[in-house]
């Protein structure tokens, strides 16, 4: 067994987040922070002005070589090969079988491909990229050495215009830009897992406590307040944006995870393109779905969901949708019972609560500039 | 964090008032700490009879769920109807306002096995 307490990792900015008084907690093998002032606060403070994630933990990995549009086209099922220059993807990456070795962003950055993916799956990821690397591809491990913030709120333009200028204005939804190079290297794109518009800033180590303070100075007078990953929860949960380990892993496909509009059947060979198309020939056994809960007892990841008593699911994430005022969950619920609309139950700790099948988002008042899905094809 | 002097406790982070024949409960200001936002109390009617150390309800923070244990046993005499619309008071009041039930004290031997606030303080030692 892992002595977890002498192994975990710290991002740059654990000194600061003691000095906020945050409570730390163990999570994907770092010491971060889970909450500074409260989750409800924090959430609030995402949706009505402007909050500064540390998402250090997530995990840089960048193809070079005249191959690596090439090659991150086949590693993912989204294209991220013919895009222009600044712009960024999300996308799953799947194994052979369809399941979701991860879920990441790839950014058009030249002729490399930046791909940013979940900490607890660093290792994982970095293995397998390598494993099927082709000769004309190098595969940097960016990790280490870089840290990353994300400013978040309907306030956040102007926090982050404060500090890079007004190009950050003219910054589409899932676009980015660059400036500096080496120690001074700065990525700014305008992504984020909130639901709000908002944007994530990555900086070289060395240079992310200076970026820290200027963000906050930049923020002060929206109030701006640091966010701990407690918020960064029921934040994407009200938006029914997957989390992997939760929502969706190995055992999973996109095409049944509702993000179908990141597959390209028609692209060229990818890994997992085969196992997909024959999961759509075939059809859907079950879907993700969004719940919302008629109650006030709390879905839980493992909660039964049912049909009038009838098991036809399981909750796969579930907490207060603070924004939203009643409790949200997601569920994974055979086809017949997936459609919008239909009235289930989840049972937890022995009590049913009658829950409505609802469309993702849960939440749709955010300020997020939502990307046009593209239809699975 | 506070510990009343005044209160007796459980391991498990229950507080108890006694008031003559009656004893309030409630969980700890280290507990409400732990838990983070509380969103949600399941509490007992007023009548139910509850027993020591078992379970008497359940308490929904966002990020999980976790028993409310009785500190002694006896009926429930009163419960606490502000925390249905506002659970919070839990947190920004572990030991006035968010109080939880009020019970009939069935048999006092039972306070003697609760701990002080000084034996308390050093179970929180070993979370500290």
């Amino acid at each position: 067994m892992l002595d977890t307490t002498s192994t975990l990792k710290r991002t740059p900015f654990y000194a600061r987040h003691l000095a906020l008084g945050a409570k730390m907690v163990p999570f994907a093998g770092f010491e971060m922070p889970i909450q500074y002032e409260g989750i409800v606060a924090e959430h609030r403070t995402v949706r009505g002005g402007v909050g500064v994630f540390d998402v250090s933990h997530m995990g840089e990995i960048r193809l070079r070589g005249p191959g690596a549009k090439a090659y991150a086209n086949r590693l993912v099922t989204n294209q991220v090969d013919a895009i222009p220059d600044g712009k960024a993807v999300y996308t799953p990456m799947c194994l052979e079988s369809g399941g979701i070795v991860d879920d990441l962003l790839v950014y058009a950055t030249g002729s490399d491909r930046l791909l940013v993916v979940n900490a607890a799956n660093f290792e994982k990821d970095l293995a397998w990229i390598h494993s099927h690397a082709p000769s004309d591809v190098t595969v940097v491990d960016e990790n280490e050495e870089t840290a990353q913030l994300a400013v978040q709120g309907p306030r956040a333009e102007d926090v982050v215009a404060r500090i890079y200028g007004d190009r950050v204005r003219d910054l589409e939804f899932y676009t980015f830009f660059e400036e500096g190079k080496g120690e001074d290297w700065t990525l700014v794109s305008r992504t984020g897992y909130t639901g709000e518009d908002g944007f994530e800033i990555y900086v070289k180590a060395s240079r992310a406590l200076p970026t820290w303070d200027r963000v906050f100075e930049a923020g002060a007078p929206a109030l701006i307040r640091a966010i701990g990953l407690g918020a960064r929860d029921t934040l994407r949960l009200e938006m029914g944006y997957c989390l992997y380990g939760n929502d969706i892993d190995e055992t999973t496909n996109p095409l049944e995870a509702g993000l179908g509009w990141t597959v390209r059947l028609n692209k060229d060979a990818f890994i997992g393109k085969e196992s997909l198309v024959e999961k759509q020939r075939a059809g859907l056994a079950r879907k993700l779905v969004g719940l919302v809960l008629d109650g006030e007892r709390i879905a839980r990841q493992g909660s039964e969901v049912t049909s009038q008593g009838e098991p036809v699911g399981t909750v796969t994430s579930g907490s207060m949708g603070i924004s939203i005022g009643k409790p949200v969950a997601m569920a994974y619920a055979r086809i017949d019972n997936a459609a919008e609309g239909t009235k289930l139950e989840v049972r937890t700790r022995g009590l049913e609560t009658p829950a409505s099948v609802v469309g993702r988002p849960m939440y749709a008042g955010g300020s997020v500039r939502a990307p046009k899905p593209r239809r699975a094809t | 964090m506070k510990v009343p002097p005044d209160l007796k406790y459980t391991k498990e982070h229950e507080w108890v008032r006694v008031r003559g024949q009656e004893a309030e409960v409630g969980i700890t200001d280290f507990a409400q700490g732990e838990l983070g936002d509380v969103v949600f109390v399941e509490l007992p009617a007023v009548g139910q009879k509850l027993t020591q150390m078992k379970s008497f309800g359940t308490i929904d923070a966002v990020k999980t769920v976790s028993d409310l244990f009785a500190p002694v046993s006896g009926e429930v005499t009163a419960i606490n109807a502000d925390l249905k619309n506002n659970p919070a008071l839990i947190n920004q009041s572990p030991y006035e306002k968010g109080w939880m039930v009020r019970v009939k004290i069935q048999s006092p031997d039972e306070l003697g096995k609760l701990l002080s606030a000084a034996d308390y303080e050093k179970a929180l030692g070993a979370h500290a």
